[in-house]
């Protein structure tokens, strides 16, 4: 059973030619732009949306002095980091400290060239785009490695070194539960993937979609996983000794991977810019502000894990589970009849229901349980 | 075997946090909204009744930084002191209030407001007419409880709502 993608549906919105404005250079042109004002603009907004929410999640009102509702808040951050001097440690690897910002950055920029704002509506259609967001994604990695390792302090070293721990440890169950997608999709492009959600694959894919949510949380050191920025302990982490427009950067970028990790998911798990009566780019908007929410409801809620917690939820939780999942969805795909597609949902919400609880037993820490 | 660790604390937690949503926020937006301090507040000025004050110099004695100078002269008429000067350090002051518990006749008080930052350092030093009591500078209930029971009670935070603006 492979979903055909995009037959026999009628959408209300007619999809966009894949050289829109005109030719090639200028969809080139205009998709930039396109993707540049919507991280940006979104970045602004989740900062806002982040401080406020997590403010009312702890029963604060959040920054509300500047502009209605505080909205300047993130314009007013922005000028004061551009305004501050920016220092250099003596002892640093100049060119490697003034370039990490830039490759930590652009990769994670590069992500949103494959992510479909609409039908066709995307920078570069690629074949292979779920291969490719995994590829570019890693390579924020070693901007943030060489942050670490530029600035000459042990702390920053220290951080950058249990990023990529976490980074090789997460990218495998990120993989490992997109290929379940991709299998029921039978495509790697995102915009085919869009097509084939007549489903949403939530339902189709729960316990990949918590896997990815978890993974991908922790690959973008997103709260409960903030190891490496872990205030109370390596001090700001690997952008110690980073100010000015370089630290703007930084700060940028991580808002940046978890504007990409939520339209990742907002496209493969929510079915994308699909939906009713709304234009699709509202729709897709609509559900990346959705899934961060999610990711700061949870931001507000956890503290932080250990790292040999974070090491046992990858190898011992995460990675077997995604492995029982892509072997579940195999068999799923290859066997299940066609016409009773619905039928799957509670099949494999019961699976993902079963093998968390079951799992969860297995998942012992520090050599022993430690009953709390 | 117990089915009981997987993740039912985290879906707890996240549901404390969901309703705390849609609680009220229990901030203070201090310059605008602002609470009753304790009607026995401490507060960081003295207020001095002039017409009660013998100048015994008891207040001055009994404090323990040396920030109370009070300057008397003989009144023979009336047979009586009179004081020439009572000034008060309020940057050297600890507000501990023992002048005020040593006050044999109730004269001398603590304030109750605590807005007092100034810019200059000889503006912190308070003398004679400015340490009266007026609309301005009310005196607190501490170690009176009867002067205590005429003051506004505390805002508590459970009241805040009521403070307006």
């Amino acid at each position: 059973m492979v979903l055909n993608p995009g037959l026999g549906m009628e959408y209300h919105w007619q999809a966009l030619p894949p050289d829109w404005p005109g030719n090639f250079w200028w969809h080139w042109l205009a998709f930039s732009v396109i993707i540049l004002a919507f991280v940006l603009g979104l970045v602004m907004g989740f900062i806002w949306l982040e401080r406020r929410g997590i403010g009312r999640f702890q029963i604060r009102l959040g920054p509300n002095r500047t502009g209605p509702f505080g909205l300047l808040q993130p314009i007013a951050d922005a000028v004061k980091v551009l305004l501050k001097e920016n220092i250099v440690p003596a002892a640093a690897d100049k060119i490697v400290h003034w370039l990490a910002p830039l490759v930590a950055f652009v990769p994670t920029l590069m992500i949103f060239a494959v992510v479909p704002f609409q039908d066709g509506a995307l920078l570069a259609d690629l074949n292979v785009g779920v291969l490719y967001i995994v590829a570019i994604s890693s390579i924020s990695t070693v901007g943030i490695f060489m942050a670490g390792w530029s600035s000459s302090n042990k702390y920053s070293l220290l951080a950058a070194m249990r990023d990529v721990a976490t980074v090789v440890s997460y990218e495998i169950p990120v993989v490992l539960s997109l290929a379940g997608v991709v299998l029921l999709a039978g495509s790697l492009s995102l915009n085919q993937i869009v097509m084939a959600q007549d489903i949403p694959f939530i339902l189709l894919q729960p316990l990949a979609f918590l896997l990815f949510f978890i993974a991908a949380s922790a690959e973008i050191n997103r709260t409960p996983f903030d190891l490496l920025e872990a205030d109370s302990e390596l001090v700001a982490g690997f952008h110690i000794e980073y100010s000015g427009m370089k630290f703007a950067l930084f700060y940028l970028t991580e808002y940046a991977e978890a504007l990409a990790v939520s339209a990742i998911i907002a496209t493969l798990f929510l079915g994308g810019w699909r939906g009713p009566v709304l234009p699709p780019w509202l729709w897709f908007v609509g559900k990346v502000v959705a899934v961060f929410s999610v990711m700061f409801w949870i931001r507000s809620t956890l503290p932080r894990v250990r790292i040999d917690q974070l090491m046992a939820l990858a190898w011992k939780f995460l990675l077997p589970l995604a492995l029982i999942n892509l072997v579940v969805t195999a068999v799923q795909v290859l066997a299940w009849p066609e016409a009773s597609l619905w039928a799957m949902v509670p099949v494999n919400v019961a699976i993902m229901a079963a093998l968390v609880v079951t799992w969860s037993r297995l998942l012992k820490l520090g050599g022993g349980r430690v009953e709390v | 075997m117990k089915f009981e660790h997987f993740g039912t604390g985290i879906i707890k937690g996240l549901a404390v946090t969901l309703r705390h949503l849609f609680r009220k926020p229990i901030t203070t937006q201090y310059p605008e909204q602002k609470l009753t301090t304790s009607r026995r507040a401490r507060g960081n000025e003295l207020v001095w009744d002039i017409t009660k004050c013998t100048a015994c110099g008891t207040c001055a004695k009994a404090c323990p930084q040396g920030v109370i100078r009070i300057v008397t002269s003989a009144k023979p008429v009336e047979n009586r002191y009179v004081v020439e000067k009572f000034e008060v350090d309020t940057g050297y002051c600890i507000f501990c209030g023992l002048c005020v518990e040593a006050c044999p006749f109730q004269s001398l008080l603590m304030g109750y407001s605590y807005e007092r930052a100034k810019y200059r350092r000889h503006e912190v030093v308070h003398t004679n007419e400015m340490l009266l009591p007026s609309a301005k500078r009310p005196a607190s209930g501490y170690m009176y409880p009867k002067l205590a029971k005429a003051l506004p009670p505390q805002t508590l935070l459970i009241e805040r709502d009521e403070v307006k603006g």
